[in-house]
C-alpha cells in the first residue's frame, strides 16, 4: 500500500474543506475524508498482515524515500511496522468518531473541521515517518490546531488552558529538538534516518546526555509526571472532539516517540535511566488515580484518569521487556479508544444537562439509556474489566514487568497494580452518581443519543471490544516490532 | 567596459531608476496612482534583472567584488523593496512626496548593494553611510507627527555614534595591519590585543545596526515613530543587508580570530534573544511588538552565524528570505488596518477574524512563521539556524535558544488570541485592500508556505555559498 495516501487524503480533505461553500458540504466532506482514512487504515492493516504472512521479514514495510534537504542528510522517508499500523488504526477510529460526534457544531463549522483534519494529518505523518526531522515536523504541525481548537471552541478557562497546553508542548518539542540535534551531530555520518541511526553505535556518553532530553521531551506529550499539568486543563477546556483528539491521538505521539525514538535509538540511555522512568510513571499512575478521586467534574475525572492510564504506557516502556513494551503499545491503543469514547459520552451528557458536575446529576440512565450504557462500558474498561481492552493492555504490562525478579521492579509493579483498586472506586462512584438514583425534575425531558452520537459511540465500542475479546491480532501485530526494539536493548551491557 | 556593466549591473540599474524618478519628479506633475504604478514596474524589472547575467569578479582594485551568492543576496533585497512598494499602497496614495520617498529608499538600497559587494573597509564605510542616512530621513516622513521627528533624530544620532565607533575600529585595524583590503587582511590578523580591541569596536558598530543587545535601545522608538513602510524597510531590508555583510566579515576577514568572536556571538545571541522576547511580552502597539520580536529574531540569526562555515551562511540567507516574507506580511496587515482605521493596538485587533478572515489568516500564518511553527517556512528557517549552531556541539546554547522559542510562541499567540478568540463588541470594520496590497500579501503567503516545503530553494542557496 502507498503510505503517502495517509498524508494526501487528509491534506486534500483539508483543502477541500477550505474551498467548500456551506455547512452541509463541510460536514459531508469531513465525514467522507475520515471514512476514507478508516478504509485506508484497514487496507493498511490487511496488506501489512498479508505481507508478513507471505514471509516479508523487513523491519519496516511499504518504505518510500524522497530527497528533502539532502545537504543535511534529511529525506522524506516513510514506512511502517506493527506498532505504527496499530497507532494508525487507532487514529483513524478516533478521527471518524470525532467528526461524527461533532455533527452539530454551529460555531465556525468549516474552521472546526479543518483543524480536526489538520490534527489527523499531523498524527499520520508522525506515525509513518522514519526520518527524525520529518517526524519532528509532524509533531509540531499540530500545535496550531490544538491551540485554536481549545481557544475558539472550548469552554471554561479556555484561554489559559490553550496557552498552557501550547507552551508546555512547545517546551517538550524544544527538548526533543536539542536531543535530536545532539544525536545527529554525535556521529560522523550526519543522518536523521531512524533505521540508519539504529544501526550505528552511538557513544554511551552521548546517549546518557541526550536520552533524558528526548525522553522528557516526548514525555511532556505523553503526560510524564511531573510534566502532565497541561493535560487536565487542556482536556477539560477543549470541545468534545478536541478532547477526543487530544487524549486519543496527540498524547500517543508522546508515548510513541518515547519508544520509537528515545528508547530505540538510545538503548544505553534507556537502560541507564530505566529506574527513574519506572519511579516517575509509578508516581503518575498512583497520583493520577488519587487525584481523580477528588474531582467532581466529569471531564477532569477522565483527564486525571488519563494521567494514570498513560503512566502504564511509560511504565511498560521503562520496564524494558518484550512483553511490557507490547503492553505499553496496547495500552496506548486501548486508552486512545477508551478515553475518546469517554470524552464523547461526557460531551453528549453535557449537551443535554448543561453541567459536568457529578453531584448535580442523577438517574440519567432512565432518560438516556444508550448514552449511559456507553458510559458504563467505558468505565468498566477503564477499571480493567476482562473482556474489554483496558484489561488486556494493563495485564500485559504487568506480566512484562513481573519478568524482572528483583524487588525494585516488583514493588513498582505492585504499586501500579494498586491503582486499579482506586480506579474502581472513582469510576464506580462517578458512574453510579450519574446513572442511578432519583432523577432531577429539570432533567425530565432529556432525549437519548441521536444517530450521529450513536454511530460515534458504536465505532469506538467496536474497537474496544475487538481488542478486549480477541487481543491476539493486536498482540501479533505489535510483538515482532517490540522484539526488534528489545534486540537493541539486549545488546546493551 | 563590458565588465563594469555586468559586475555592477544591479547598482547601475538602481542608479538609473533613481535618475528616472528625479526626472519625472522635476519635469511633470504625475498623479500618485500612475507614479506608483511606474515605480512598481521599475522595481519589478530591477528584481527580474537581478537573476540574469550574474558573474564573479572584482573591480577597482578589489574594492568591489561580486559573485553568485552576493547577487542572490541583492535579489533578496530587491524582492523586499518590490514587496514594500506594493504593500503599503494605502499610505503611498495619501502621501505628497511619493517620488522622494522612493528616491530615498532606492538610495539606501544602492548603499546596501555596495555594502554587500564591498571588498575594502573604505568602501564598506561609505556604503554603510549611504544606506543609513536616507533611512533616517525616511523615518521623519510623517512630518507633521512629533514622534516621527523624534524617531529620525534618535536614528541619526545613534547611527552617527556607531559610525564613529566603526571608524575608530577601522583605524585601529589599519594601524595594526597596514591594510584595509578584505582579501589581504586575514593573513595579517593574528589576534593581538590591539586587533581584539579593533574587532570589539567593529562588532559594536554592527551590533548597533543589527540592534543586538545591549545596543538595541534605539530600535523600538524608531520603529514606532516611523511610518510603517519605513519600519518594515528598517526591520527587514536593513537588517538583512547588515546581516549579510556581517556574516561575510566574520567568516572571511576575522576567520583567524574565530575563537574570540565565537564567544562574543554566543553571549550576545543569548542576551538578544532573551531581552527581545521579554520586552515583546508586554507591548501593546503592534509596531513596537514587531520591533522587539525582530530583535529576538536577530538573536536567532546569531545562532546560525556562530556556525562559521558555509552551512551557517546558507542557514542565515535562507532564514532571512523567510523572515522577509513573514515580517512583511505581518507589517502589511498592520499597515492596512492602521491606514484605514488608525488602530495599532493589539487589543483593538480583537474580533478581527469575524470581519476580516483573509487578513486574519495571513497575519496568523506570518506570526506562526515568525514563531517557527510548521508547516510554515519559519519552522525550517529556525530549525536550520539551530542545526547550524549545534554543529559546534555547544548544546546548552542551543537549548537556551530552543527554550526561547517557547517565550516567543507565547507572545505571538497573544496576537492570535486577540484576532481569533477574544470577543469584541466593536471589531475593526471590513478593510478594503488595494489590489496591489492584496497581491503582495498573497506573494508573502506563498513564500511563507512554499519556501520551507520546497527544499531546492535551500539547496540552491547552499550551492551558491560553497
Amino acid at each position: 500500500m502507498n503510505l503517502l495516501l495517509l498524508i494526501l487524503v487528509p491534506l486534500i480533505t483539508a483543502v477541500a474543506l477550505l474551498l467548500s461553500q456551506n455547512r452541509q458540504q463541510v460536514k459531508w466532506l469531513a465525514l467522507a475524508g475520515s471514512a476514507i482514512q478508516l478504509i485506508l487504515a484497514f487496507t493498511l492493516l490487511i496488506s501489512y498482515r498479508n505481507d508478513v504472512a507471505a514471509g516479508n521479514t523487513e523491519q519496516m514495510l511499504f518504505q518510500q524515500q524522497y530527497n528533502w534537504f539532502p545537504s543535511w542528510g534529511i529525506s522524506f522517508h516513510i514506512g511502517v511496522d506493527g506498532i505504527s499500523v496499530a497507532m494508525i488504526l487507532l487514529t483513524a477510529f478516533v478521527v471518524i468518531a470525532g467528526v461524527v460526534v461533532s455533527w452539530n457544531v454551529e460555531k465556525m463549522t468549516k474552521e472546526f473541521f479543518f483543524q480536526l483534519i489538520l490534527l489527523s494529518l499531523g498524527a499520520y505523518g508522525f506515525f509513518i515517518s522514519l526520518d527524525l526531522f520529518v517526524l519532528f515536523f509532524f509533531l509540531e504541525i499540530a500545535v496550531i490546531p490544538k491551540y485554536l481548537l481549545i481557544g475558539i471552541w472550548g469552554s471554561g478557562k479556555k484561554e489559559y488552558s490553550a496557552n498552557k497546553l501550547a507552551l508546555m508542548l512547545m517546551g517538550g518539542s524544544a527538548l526533543v529538538l536539542v536531543g535530536l540535534l545532539g544525536v545527529y551531530f554525535s556521529m560522523p555520518e550526519r543522518t536523521f534516518d531512524l533505521l540508519e541511526l539504529s544501526r550505528l553505535n552511538i557513544p554511551v556518553s552521548t546517549q546518557k546526555i541526550f536520552f533524558p532530553l528526548l525522553f522528557v521531551g516526548f514525555g511532556v506529550f505523553g503526560a510524564l509526571f511531573p510534566f502532565h499539568t497541561w493535560l487536565p486543563d487542556g482536556h477539560s477546556s477543549a470541545p468534545t472532539a478536541g478532547s477526543m483528539f487530544l487524549a486519543g491521538i496527540s498524547m500517543k505521539l508522546g508515548g510513541y516517540g518515547c519508544l520509537r525514538v528515545a528508547t530505540y535509538i538510545l538503548p544505553d540511555g534507556a537502560k541507564e535511566y530505566a529506574n527513574i522512568i519506572i519511579v516517575l510513571s509509578a508516581i503518575a499512575i498512583l497520583y493520577g488515580a488519587f487525584a481523580t478521586m477528588m474531582q467532581k467534574d466529569l471531564k477532569y475525572i477522565n483527564a486525571y484518569s488519563s494521567v494514570s492510564h498513560c503512566g502504564f504506557v511509560l511504565l511498560g516502556i521503562g520496564m524494558l521487556t518484550k512483553i511490557s513494551i507490547t503492553g505499553a503499545v496496547m495500552q496506548m491503543v486501548s486508552h486512545g479508544l477508551m478515553t475518546a469514547l469517554f470524552f464523547a459520552v461526557i460531551g453528549m451528557i453535557y449537551e443535554r444537562t448543561h453541567t459536568r458536575q457529578v453531584n448535580e446529576m442523577g438517574g440519567l440512565l432512565k432518560r438516556m439509556p444508550f448514552i449511559i450504557s456507553a458510559l458504563f462500558i467505558v468505565g468498566l474498561c477503564s477499571l480493567g474489566l476482562p473482556g474489554l481492552s483496558g484489561f488486556v493492555a494493563e495485564v500485559t504490562v504487568f506480566m512484562g514487568s513481573w519478568e524482572h525478579p528483583d524487588s525494585f521492579h516488583r514493588i513498582a509493579t505492585i504499586a501500579a497494580c494498586m491503582s486499579i483498586v482506586v480506579t474502581a472506586v472513582y469510576i464506580l462512584r462517578a458512574v453510579s452518581r450519574v446513572a442511578m438514583g432519583p432523577i432531577k425534575e429539570s432533567f425530565g425531558n432529556l432525549t437519548d443519543a441521536m444517530w450521529n452520537e450513536k454511530a460515534a459511540a458504536i465505532i469506538l465500542l467496536v474497537g474496544i471490544l475487538a481488542i478486549g475479546v480477541a487481543p491476539y491480532w493486536l498482540n501479533d501485530l505489535i510483538k515482532p516490532a517490540a522484539e526488534i526494539i528489545m534486540q537493541k536493548i539486549a545488546l546493551v551491557k | 567596459m563590458n565588465e563594469y556593466l555586468t559586475l555592477m549591473k544591479s547598482e547601475l540599474i538602481i542608479t538609473t531608476i533613481i535618475f528616472l524618478l528625479l526626472i519625472i519628479k522635476l519635469s511633470s506633475k504625475i498623479k500618485n496612482d500612475l507614479l506608483l504604478l511606474i515605480i512598481q514596474t521599475l522595481l519589478l524589472l530591477n528584481l527580474i534583472a537581478g537573476f540574469f547575467f550574474n558573474a564573479k569578479g572584482s573591480l577597482f582594485g578589489d574594492m568591489f567584488h561580486t559573485n553568485q551568492l552576493i547577487a542572490l543576496q541583492k535579489s533578496i533585497l530587491n524582492l523586499g523593496v518590490y514587496l514594500i512598494s506594493l504593500l503599503f499602497a494605502g499610505w503611498y496614495k495619501k502621501t505628497e512626496h511619493l517620488s522622494e520617498f522612493f528616491i530615498l529608499i532606492l538610495c539606501a538600497l544602492l548603499g546596501m548593494n555596495f555594502l554587500i559587494s564591498s571588498g575594502n573597509f573604505l568602501m564598506f564605510f561609505l556604503s554603510l553611510e549611504l544606506s543609513t542616512i536616507p533611512v533616517a530621513i525616511l523615518a521623519n516622513f510623517d512630518i507633521e507627527k512629533r514622534i516621527s521627528s523624534e524617531a529620525a533624530m534618535k536614528m541619526i544620532l545613534s547611527s552617527a555614534f556607531s559610525s564613529g565607533i566603526l571608524l575608530f575600529g577601522i583605524s585601529l585595524i589599519y594601524g595594526s595591519t597596514g591594510t584595509i583590503n578584505f582579501e589581504a587582511l586575514p593573513a595579517l590578523i593574528n589576534g593581538s590585543p590591539l586587533q581584539i580591541l579593533a574587532f570589539v569596536f567593529l562588532f559594536t558598530a554592527f551590533a548597533f545596526k543589527l540592534s543586538i543587545v545591549p545596543f538595541h535601545l534605539w530600535t523600538a522608538d524608531v520603529y514606532e515613530g516611523s511610518p510603517i513602510a519605513v519600519t518594515s524597510f528598517l526591520s527587514v531590508i536593513s537588517k538583512a543587508a547588515i546581516a549579510f555583510v556581517f556574516i561575510s566579515t566574520l567568516y572571511k576577514v576575522f576567520q583567524p580570530m574565530e575563537n574570540v568572536w565565537y564567544n562574543m556571538v554566543v553571549v550576545l545571541s543569548i542576551a538578544t534573544m532573551i531581552t527581545g522576547n521579554l520586552f515583546a511580552l508586554r507591548q501593546q502597539n503592534i509596531k513596537r511588538f514587531l520591533a522587539f520580536s525582530s530583535i529576538a529574531q536577530v538573536g536567532f540569526i546569531l545562532v546560525g552565524i556562530s556556525n562559521n562555515s558555509s552551512l551557517g551562511t546558507t542557514a542565515v540567507v535562507y532564514f532571512i528570505l523567510i523572515y522577509l516574507f513573514s515580517n512583511l506580511a505581518a507589517f502589511g496587515v498592520a499597515a492596512a488596518i492602521s491606514s484605514q482605521t488608525g488602530k495599532e493596538k493589539i487589543d483593538e485587533y480583537k474580533g478581527l477574524y469575524k470581519t476580516n478572515p483573509f487578513l486574519s489568516w495571513i497575519l496568523a500564518l506570518a506570526l506562526f512563521s515568525l514563531a517557527g511553527i510548521p508547516p510554515t517556512a519559519g519552522f525550517f528557517g529556525k530549525l536550520f539556524l539551530l542545526t547550524s549552531g549545534a554543529a559546534r556541539h555547544n548544546y546548552p546554547f542551543i537549548l537556551i535558544a530552543a527554550l526561547n522559542m517557547i517565550v516567543s510562541l507565547y507572545y505571538y499567540l497573544r496576537v492570535i488570541r486577540s484576532v481569533f478568540i477574544d470577543k469584541n463588541e466593536e471589531p475593526i470594520e471590513k478593510i478594503d485592500l488595494f489590489s496591489s496590497t492584496k497581491f503582495a500579501l498573497i506573494i508573502c503567503t506563498a513564500g511563507i508556505v512554499l519556501v520551507g516545503l520546497l527544499s531546492w530553494i535551500y539547496d540552491y542557496i547552499q550551492l551558491l555559498s560553497q
